[in-house]
């Protein structure tokens, strides 16, 4: 190794252990043999995971959130399919500062925007329920569907869909024998994104729920009992677990859709 | 039943493609600028330019994917102008292939026929006799992105071919192809075209490429049809010098016309002295004053031995050779004001080829020059 890159490695390092030194403590003490949240650890359990087996209001609350996060990465899908569509093909009056305010809401303080809704659906007279944070999510995770879906729809060769018109079929088969094909990698990238941003959104969905929990705000709920620490560390490292596994698969997708929907196929892909 | 409709007979009379005044524009620009063109059952036609003359925004009017703004497109004696291409009798090779990237070779060529719910023997069979017609037999199971070049627009050829079309359009479809592909695939297209008989029309820049395949070309500058003719006509007989100097090489020596004289050309050039040209010789109506006499390169001869003579001749110095082996290009000076011009001689066995600052003797005749 080169002398000069030293301290650049261990710049690196520092860098890996300031991001990752959190995230290990999880599964430590999802397993540490203690109530109390400290060092030395004590011995290893699985006890606190079948605390949360037994919980109901757990699996109340995880059943909402999962609820939430489909349907508003459904919703927030289809608003990317019609914006990317509008902005690949299409030219309009407005284009661009209309794909501003679609975008805008990824750089809106959640905090604002959480209250904001909150005091429209006041003054509407509507009362809170999953329904109400759905619609706080789709907020959220519409941008993301959308820049995803630009990039899908804009490396999408305008010729393909002119060969296959040429070819005698009509606008709606095109959509579905060339056009959809090459862009489900996209449109399952888009849904991944929008269920991951719901599932673990807190501050909308605590300004939002009703009577109704989602899962992050039970966990912030149980915080207030210290003996139940342990509990939301072994939740954290499922949770955790399940995000990396949705993660993972969401960059799959957003890399073959990239390459799909170009014409041009990479590794990984057979 | 009638059978007017389902078993139309295509008249020789009615031209295949026929546009009248058409116009289009995108936004204020006018890409096409009242354009009349008929192309006849079963020609191979060609829409030569530049880049930017309107010619692919045409060929996409015939298609079906533009609409004029004006004008009216008839295709088989039928007006179709307002026609989507789904609906029209004509098939596209795009310049980018435009192969769908998550079907296979046979899938891509079949594509078309899926509307028709052929039963799948005969489909298979109809797309197999087309791979073996465009010379891709065996690759019928083999993914799109595991292509070459050349195979792809042989898919695309395919794919277009098995729809039957009275008209093939042709985008560019040789100009992503290395130089030895493109001369095989300009035989083998030209090659289908006979056999098939099916009107062929080809959008290219490529001067060369129109000469070698087409019946004839339409060379296009501007949004309009410059010069329409034969390849020959177009080669030895250009309207303009725009036209002269986008097909091959011409070179230009200004001349005064002095008018008829025994029913030939008075021309006055300080170059070449007086000549006399037959009135065959000029493609336009040119009045007394200056014009421009076009010379192909090879029009001219450098005389190489003393035995060798011609009509007539002019004592030259060569300021420039460019040997490519078969040929060489050399170019001299002219006795007048004009450019230096260039000539091409084959190189045949013992003739020298000669070195810049050499003075030769050049020998031409009045029957090569065009005035413009």
């Amino acid at each position: 190794m080169k002398k000069n890159s030293r301290p650049l490695l261990i710049y690196l390092f520092i860098y890996l252990g300031f991001l990752y030194a959190p995230v290990v403590l999880l599964p430590l003490f999802a397993f540490n043999d203690s109530a109390i949240i400290a060092f030395p650890l004590s011995g290893f359990t699985t006890d606190w995971f079948s605390w949360l087996m037994e919980d109901e209001s757990l699996f109340r609350a995880l059943k909402n959130s999962v609820l939430i996060a489909v349907t508003a990465s459904f919703i927030s899908t289809i608003f990317g399919v019609l914006t990317a569509r509008a902005m690949a093909r299409h030219r309009f009056l407005g284009k661009q500062s209309m794909f501003g305010l679609i975008m805008a809401p990824l750089f809106l303080p959640e905090i604002i925007v959480g209250v904001s809704i909150l005091i429209v659906l006041m003054q509407l007279g509507l009362a809170l329920s999953l329904w109400t944070v759905i619609a706080g999510h789709v907020l959220l995770a519409t941008p993301f569907s959308v820049s995803i879906l630009t990039t899908a729809f804009n490396n999408l060769d305008r010729s393909l869909e002119e060969a296959s018109l040429d070819l005698g079929e009509n606008r709606i088969g095109t959509f579905f024998r060339v056009i959809l094909p090459l862009v489900t990698p996209g449109l399952i990238s888009s849904l991944l994104i929008g269920f991951t941003i719901s599932l673990d959104e807190f501050v909308i969905a605590f300004f939002l729920t009703g009577t109704d929990p989602t899962l992050p705000v039970y966990i912030w709920s149980l915080l207030r009992f210290p003996s139940k620490l342990p509990v939301v560390m072994a939740l954290g490292f499922i949770l955790l677990v399940a995000s990396l596994v949705l993660l993972s698969i969401f960059e799959f997708y957003r890399r073959r859709s990239e390459s799909l929907a170009s014409g041009k196929e990479n590794s990984g892909i057979k | 039943m009638a059978s007017s409709s389902t078993a139309k007979i295509i008249d020789r009379n009615i031209p295949m493609v026929k546009l009248e005044n058409i116009r289009k524009s995108f936004d204020d620009l006018e890409v096409v600028k009242g354009l009349d063109l008929e192309i006849g059952s079963g020609e191979f036609f060609s829409l030569l330019g530049p880049s930017g003359c309107g010619k692919t925004t045409l060929l996409r009017m015939i298609a079906g994917f533009e609409t004029p703004n004006s004008g009216i497109v008839s295709i088989a004696g039928e007006e179709m102008t307002n026609f989507d291409a789904n609906e029209r009798p004509t098939n596209m090779v795009f310049q980018s292939y435009a192969i769908f990237p998550h079907l296979n070779v046979g899938e891509n060529v079949a594509y078309g026929l899926k509307k028709q719910r052929l039963p799948k023997d005969e489909m298979k069979s109809r797309v197999l006799d087309m791979l073996k017609l465009v010379d891709l037999d065996g690759l019928y199971d083999r993914p799109s992105y595991a292509l070459s070049g050349g195979q792809k627009q042989r898919v695309a050829l395919a794919r277009a071919l098995i729809m039957q079309p009275k008209v093939l359009l042709l985008d560019e479809p040789l100009s992503a192809l290395d130089k030895k592909l493109r001369e095989q695939m300009q035989h083998e297209l030209r090659r289908l075209q006979r056999t098939l008989g099916i009107t062929f029309i080809l959008v290219t820049h490529d001067q060369e490429e129109a000469l070698i395949m087409s019946d004839r070309i339409a060379v296009m500058f501007d949004g309009k049809i410059a010069q329409l003719g034969h390849p020959q006509e177009i080669y030895e007989r250009p309207v303009t010098k725009k036209v002269a100097s986008f097909i091959g090489v011409m070179n230009f020596i200004s001349g005064e016309y002095l008018g008829k004289k025994d029913d030939k050309l008075h021309v006055r050039t300080s170059s070449l002295g007086e000549v006399f040209l037959k009135s065959a010789q000029t493609a336009s109506d040119v009045q007394p004053g200056n014009v421009t006499l076009g010379l192909r390169p090879e029009m001219m001869t450098v005389l190489f031995s003393t035995n060798e003579n011609s009509e007539y001749e002019f004592k030259a110095k060569i300021t420039n050779v460019s040997y490519y082996g078969d040929m060489t290009y050399y170019s001299v000076e002219m006795p007048g004001p004009d450019d230096d011009i260039s000539i091409s001689m084959r190189n045949t066995v013992g003739r020298h080829v000669y070195s810049v600052g050499d003075v030769v003797r050049i020998g031409w005749g009045t029957e090569s020059i065009v005035v413009l």
